[in-house]
């Protein structure tokens, strides 16, 4: 029952609207990458930022902002697309299946 | 500890294999301004740093280098990645392929093998630091080359000035956290004694204005009193 919930939200669209499904998921998986892969970046560089501007409430403010969205998405994506870390729990070890970084695949 | 996570820092695709350019590249990998010799010193240094912002700016800049070394290990497979023996002796990859075959080496692009000698830790905080800044411009200047170098191909360049970028912005911080450390050093003695005595709140006030350092809060409770 979670394995279909799962599969039906690997694309936004039903079955009879889009008739490429793999190319459906593809686009929306690079979607939420470039999403994630933003927000994280942003992450990065606020810290950096106020390691040496601790006290600049505006940065501390767009960090809590960014850190927020980030889990969310990254949350979202990992069940639909399988782990980005080792810390996310499977009922199947999911982590080999989908490509590495440094392989052209979705990344 | 670190957490790996399954993407890049920012992302690569590279269409067209040129094995010319990923002989050059992997001197970012693992040559004497590259990213692996970066991290690494960054990370060493971090242990000997007198403040909590340096320390910081150590270990976070250092970790950012290892994702940097990652996206220079994929421009490198992936300007590899499917190309003949032969192309790869043309390019001058044959003694690379020799003894690496398809693995990425630290190396620098004349062919050293990475050595911890390109990092520098003199265990001292602003031999460090000034360190620091010279070898972020010198990777800058490397990644200027290398974008002169592939002119043609987009998909190379596009990673290659993020790269570039991050450089000018470690510098930015490896800066504010070396004036930091710099004040800290030049702070005057301070004796908790002297300060319950006589300089009830002045004490507090002078040290409080030294760039936001809490000595004032952490050797001396004066200014509860």
């Amino acid at each position: 029952m979670i394995e279909n919930d799962v599969e039906n939200r690997n694309c936004p669209m039903n079955e009879n609207e889009c008739d490429c499904k793999n190319m459906c998921k593809d686009e929306l998986r690079e979607e939420m990458l470039m999403q994630l892969r933003s927000y994280k970046f942003s992450i990065i560089e606020l810290a950096l930022y106020l390691d040496t501007h601790p006290d600049d409430e505006q940065a501390l403010c767009l960090h809590r902002e960014y850190c927020k969205k980030a889990k969310e998405l990254s949350d979202k994506y990992q069940k639909m697309f399988g782990p980005l870390t080792i810390n996310y729990p499977c009922n199947k070890w999911r982590w080999l299946e989908e490509p590495w970084p440094w392989e052209r695949g979705n990344f | 500890m670190w957490t790996y996570n399954k993407t890049l820092e920012y992302p690569i695709k590279i269409k067209c294999a040129n094995p010319r350019l990923a002989k050059f590249i992997i001197s970012q990998y693992g040559g004497p301004d590259g990213e692996l010799a970066a991290s690494l010193r960054y990370l060493s240094q971090r242990f000997g740093m007198p403040d909590q912002k340096s320390k910081a700016i150590l270990n976070d800049i250092g970790t950012e280098e290892l994702a940097h070394l990652e996206m220079v290990g994929t421009i490198v497979h992936q300007l590899t990645d499917g190309v003949s023996p032969e192309e790869l002796e043309k390019a001058g990859l044959g003694a690379y392929y020799t003894d690496r075959g398809v693995d990425v080496y630290p190396q620098s692009a004349g062919g050293t093998p990475f050595t911890a000698a390109y990092i520098a830790c003199k265990g001292d905080p602003i031999a460090n630091l000034q360190e620091d800044l010279a070898a972020e411009q010198k990777a800058r200047a490397t990644y200027e080359k290398l974008i002169d170098l592939c002119k043609d191909d987009p998909d190379v360049i596009e990673p290659l000035r993020f790269l570039r970028q991050r450089e000018v912005v470690h510098f930015q911080r490896f800066g504010e956290a070396l004036r930091g450390v710099q004040d800290k050093l030049a702070q005057k003695k301070f004796y908790m004694n002297d300060c319950n005595n006589q300089m009830d709140y002045g004490c507090t006030k002078e040290f409080k204005s030294v760039n936001n350092y809490n000595v004032s809060d952490s050797l001396c409770d004066c200014n509860n009193r």
